[in-house]
């Protein structure tokens, strides 16, 4: 790609790597292991082998899967990769998240951070990654995102139970005086058929655990698999059809407060007077707290329950500073445009001569359009909260979270203590999306728990707090144009993408003092990374200087970017006379994973047959964190509407470790982006959020689901993610089915502007 | 003040204009109603009074004129409800928030309706937000409970 070269001359922080803020990575640091944070905290008799499993004397096996449990599985498949090699089935394992340690490093995340294409393995792009994974692991970052968890444990937790057994295998034959591969296991028991001898692992822990670790480990190969590869019952089910209280909000301390927030409905606002005495006279109310944090500016409500907190917070009276933004969604989308319109900008992919082509264009062969996407709020079910409880120097925080080691770090920061004084407890999550990777509901709670002389607060935002003081998706408007040759295929495609950097909106509320530098490929992912083969192709990100807090919001920049690229893809195969489908078997020629990914999914909806009168069909693809996915969405026109009433999705992300949760993230990421094509924006007036709830930002409910069908390929060369995938390709092939069905091209967002839907 | 909740008489210290989700919650320690969005839009707070799916965080305590069933009510003894046991054969949760309102809502639905219809469903139902995208998953486990019911003639 031509603008490698360019890039690789400029010094830069890699994307998620800024983080680092220009930290050294030496070899010998970076060679340094962490210590196993299980040590020391194991019961009487119980034994720990590496930083991921437990095994007590009553033969207990604890499984540690350091990742958050957010719906997509992690705790199932996670745990089957070290299951798998314990010869365990997972009913006989108990999973647990461990505590927050710089042992659970999540390196795949920060590999794939850079301005490259996932396809792209050159070797400047290689380098960058494995500078970029290492970072991750001298910081110690223990984050869920980037849909990097199960690659990024891949090896790691095979070989934690590779080792385990190999160790346990060990201490047996010490024991008997017979050789370690006379040895079998199974069903937590090593075995030894000459003598018909056999202990359980529990029985051999202890005496294993003292064993060196082994320096060389076989891994089960993949065709003696018994857990991997195929649909496991996930071990959290259970929980969930009995409403056990797993989640964040369901925290229960001895002694234990209520509690909420209120905090400036004008971002980055301070609070200018205020009248708490109403409030405070409340029945049930405790005390009342300012909060002044890097987050926000506010209050916090102290109280006997929930709702006497809720009622008090609405209670307060304050008059709040002026928004350093523009105050409503025009001057915002202004303040787009305006950077569009700039010269501002960086290209992360600039192929061919794009200025000489659109030179001598021909005005009619030339396609010039504009889009653009509102700001839009996570709302995961369960409400952001934390508790927290600050008694003798030490700081616990119980969250539903996606970052315990940042947690950690920023909250001990905010109080003045040291990290190995703070300890975070995560918990399942109501929905994450992206959301709860942020630091602020954290922040609140421990500074509330500063004020209650040692007892717990849990601290629980009402939907109202929650829709207003997201991190959201941020804006973003488009300019894009494209240049046909005279066989309808574009010869030259100039894509400009205007939006707000997530990288420094994220690092202003949780590190202020660092700041990312570098070209962001999150500006303009989605768009600038995708298999296509165009002559002329050039697609740039300009930074736009909006200080509304925006974040990872599933999918990220190719939330957007992939509705831009695939639904201006499909204007110009309208433009060229060319079939969509048609099209990309043309561009995508060169990269076979994603050819093979689009005529799956053609194949399974029929494409070359019309849907019948009254229906339609659009197609999209996106290759996002490592899955090229295609989907096809058919719509019909009812009295009530449009109804969405198929939608298929090929998808291949290379190896599949549990095809039912591959299945089921990817019907759900679909879900979550159809959800705000249909109906969902972010608006602002008088520098605050407009919604506030569910009726006001609503989500795709039953009767608007589709039916689904889903393939999985296995062709990509490696393994990508399955939590976000889904999502990009949802929003163009819903836009382009419409468009099909109504002629209507709609290219602002969301599409109930123009059309309803039943 | 005094409330029936899954048969066992409690007691509880509440304003009367409480929520029930709140009394249920942070006075009773009753934690399988969630609370999602406290205005009756989202459905995760769904409890049945005597029988019929009511929004529990919309409904003053002091309101409640019947028996309160609540997902921790639903088992019998070691038993799973059908709709636990359809759940969990056709691997419906996600992130499971919504989950217990989704299957009180379709406790009920299955109490009115022998074999809910498409239609059936979806009028049951759509009060109940899932934002991991379930539905379809939701849709058949009620189909299959349905079946498991008649099955056991229950
Ligand atoms: S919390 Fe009661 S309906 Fe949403
Ligand atoms: S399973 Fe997550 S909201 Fe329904």
């Amino acid at each position: 790609m031509a603008s490698i070269g360019k890039i690789a001359r400029r010094t830069f922080l890699v994307g998620a790597a800024a983080i680092a803020g220009g930290v050294a990575v030496g070899y010998y640091f970076y060679r340094q292991p962490w210590p196993n944070p299980l040590e020391g905290e194991t019961a009487e008799g119980e034994a720990t082998f590496n930083p991921f499993v437990k095994i007590a004397s009553d033969n207990t096996v604890t499984i540690i899967v350091p990742r958050a449990e957010m719906g997509q599985g992690v705790t199932t498949t996670l745990a089957a990769m070290v299951a798998e090699e314990l010869d365990l089935e997972l009913d006989a394992i108990k999973v647990e998240h461990g505590p927050a340690s710089g042992a659970y490093f999540n390196s795949a995340m920060m590999e794939e951070g850079g301005p490259f294409p996932q396809f792209d393995h050159s070797m400047v792009a290689e380098t960058m990654r494995s500078v970029s994974s290492a970072i991750g692991r001298t910081l110690g970052l223990q984050v869920t995102g980037g849909s990097s968890s199960t690659r990024d444990a891949y090896e790691k937790m095979r070989h934690a139970g590779c080792a385990a057994r190999m160790l346990l295998v060990e201490a047996a034959a010490k024991e008997w005086q017979v050789p370690a591969n006379s040895l079998t296991t199974a069903g937590g028991k090593v075995e030894h058929a000459g003598s018909g001898r056999s202990k359980t692992y529990g029985e051999l822990a202890v005496a294993a655990a003292s064993i060196d670790p082994p320096s060389e480990i076989t891994l089960r190969p993949k065709s003696e698999w018994k857990l991997l590869g195929k649909p496991q019952k996930r071990t959290d089910l259970l929980a969930k059809v009995t409403g056990a209280p797993i989640y964040g909000v369901d925290i229960d301390l001895p002694d234990m407060l209520y509690g909420t927030v209120r905090m400036s409905p004008r971002f980055w606002a301070k609070i200018k007077s205020a009248d708490t005495s109403a409030a405070e006279k409340m029945p049930g109310v405790v005390k009342i707290v300012r909060l002044e944090t890097q987050t926000g500016d506010g209050f916090g409500v102290i109280a006997e329950n929930t709702w006497a907190a809720f009622n008090a917070a609405e209670a307060i009276e304050a008059e709040w500073g002026d928004s350093d933004y523009p105050a409503d969604s025009a001057g915002i989308s202004k303040k787009l445009q305006d950077a569009l319109a700039g010269p501002d900008g960086s290209s992360l992919r600039d192929d061919g001569d794009v200025d000489t082509e659109f030179a001598d264009a021909p005005a009619d062969n030339v396609l010039d359009v504009a889009y653009e996407v509102p700001y839009l709020a996570h709302a995961c079910m369960e409400p952001m909260n934390a508790t927290a409880r600050l008694k003798d120097g030490v700081l616990d925080i119980w969250a539903p979270n996606q970052a315990p080691t940042i947690i950690q770090q920023v909250c001990g920061g905010v109080l003045g203590l040291e990290g190995e004084n703070v300890n975070v407890h995560t918990t399942y999550l109501g929905g994450g999306f992206g959301r709860r990777g942020e630091v602020d509901f954290s922040i609140y709670a421990a500074l509330m728990a500063k004020e209650t002389g040692g007892r717990p607060v849990k601290v629980t935002w009402s939907r109202e707090e929650d829709t207003r003081h997201d991190t959201y998706r941020p804006a973003a408007a488009g300019h894009f144009r494209a240049r046909l040759g005279s066989d309808g295929l574009p010869q030259a495609v100039d894509m400009r993408i205007a939006t707000p950097s997530v990288l420094q909106s994220v690092m202003r509320r949780t590190f202020p003092s660092l700041s990312p530098a570098g070209p962001e490929r999150l500006l303009t992912e989605g768009a600038f990374d995708q298999p296509y083969t165009i002559p002329n192709y050039r697609v740039t990100g300009v930074p736009t200087d909006l200080s509304i807090p925006v974040g990872f919001w599933r999918s990220v920049g190719n939330s957007f970017n992939g509705f831009f690229h695939e639904s201006f893809m499909d204007e110009i195969a309208t433009k060229g006379g060319i079939d969509p489908v048609e099209l990309r078997r043309k561009l995508m020629a060169d990269y076979p994973t994603a050819l093979k990914v689009v005529e799956t999914v053609a194949q399974m909806s029929s494409w070359s047959e019309s849907a019948g009168a009254g229906r339609a069909k659009g197609i999209a693809f996106t290759l996002s964190f490592g899955g090229w996915v295609g989907e096809v969405v058919q719509v019909a026109q009812t009295n009530d509407g449009i109804r969405i009433e198929k939608v298929w999705i090929a998808a291949d992300l290379g190896e599949v470790l549990d095809p039912a949760i591959v299945e089921a993230q990817l019907i759900s990421g679909a879900v979550y982006g159809l959800s705000s094509a249909m109906s969902q924006e972010i608006t602002f007036a008088d520098g605050a959020v407009e919604q506030s709830n569910f009726h006001d930002y609503d989500a795709m409910r039953i009767h608007q689901a589709p039916e689904f069908e889903v393939t999985l390929l296995e062709n990509a060369p490696q393994m990508g993610g399955a939590g976000e995938i889904g999502t990009p390709p949802s929003v163009p092939a819903l836009a382009n089915a419409v468009y099909a069905l109504t002629g209507k091209r709609i290219r602002n967002m969301p599409l109930s502007k123009e059309v309803s839907f039943a | 003040m005094r409330l029936t909740v899954n048969n066992q008489p409690i007691e509880i210290d509440a304003d009367p204009d409480m929520p029930l989700l709140w009394a249920l919650r942070d006075l009773a320690g009753i934690k399988g109603p969630k609370f999602g969005c406290g205005i009756a839009a989202c459905g995760a707070c769904t409890v049945l009074v005597d029988g019929a799916p009511v929004r529990s965080c919309s409904l003053p305590v002091g309101a409640v004129d019947g028996d309160v069933t609540t997902i921790e009510g639903l088992p019998e003894g070691n038993t799973l409800h059908v709709v636990q046991q359809a759940w969990l054969e056709m691997q419906v949760p996600q992130c499971g928030y919504c989950q217990a309102g989704q299957i009180m809502s379709a406790v009920a639905l299955l109490e009115e309706v022998d074999e809910p219809s498409d239609a059936d469903i979806d009028d049951a139902m759509s009060g109940n937000l899932c934002r991991c995208g379930t539905y379809p998953k939701i849709r058949a486990a009620i189909k299959q409970a349905a079946e498991l019911k008649t099955k056991l003639g229950a």
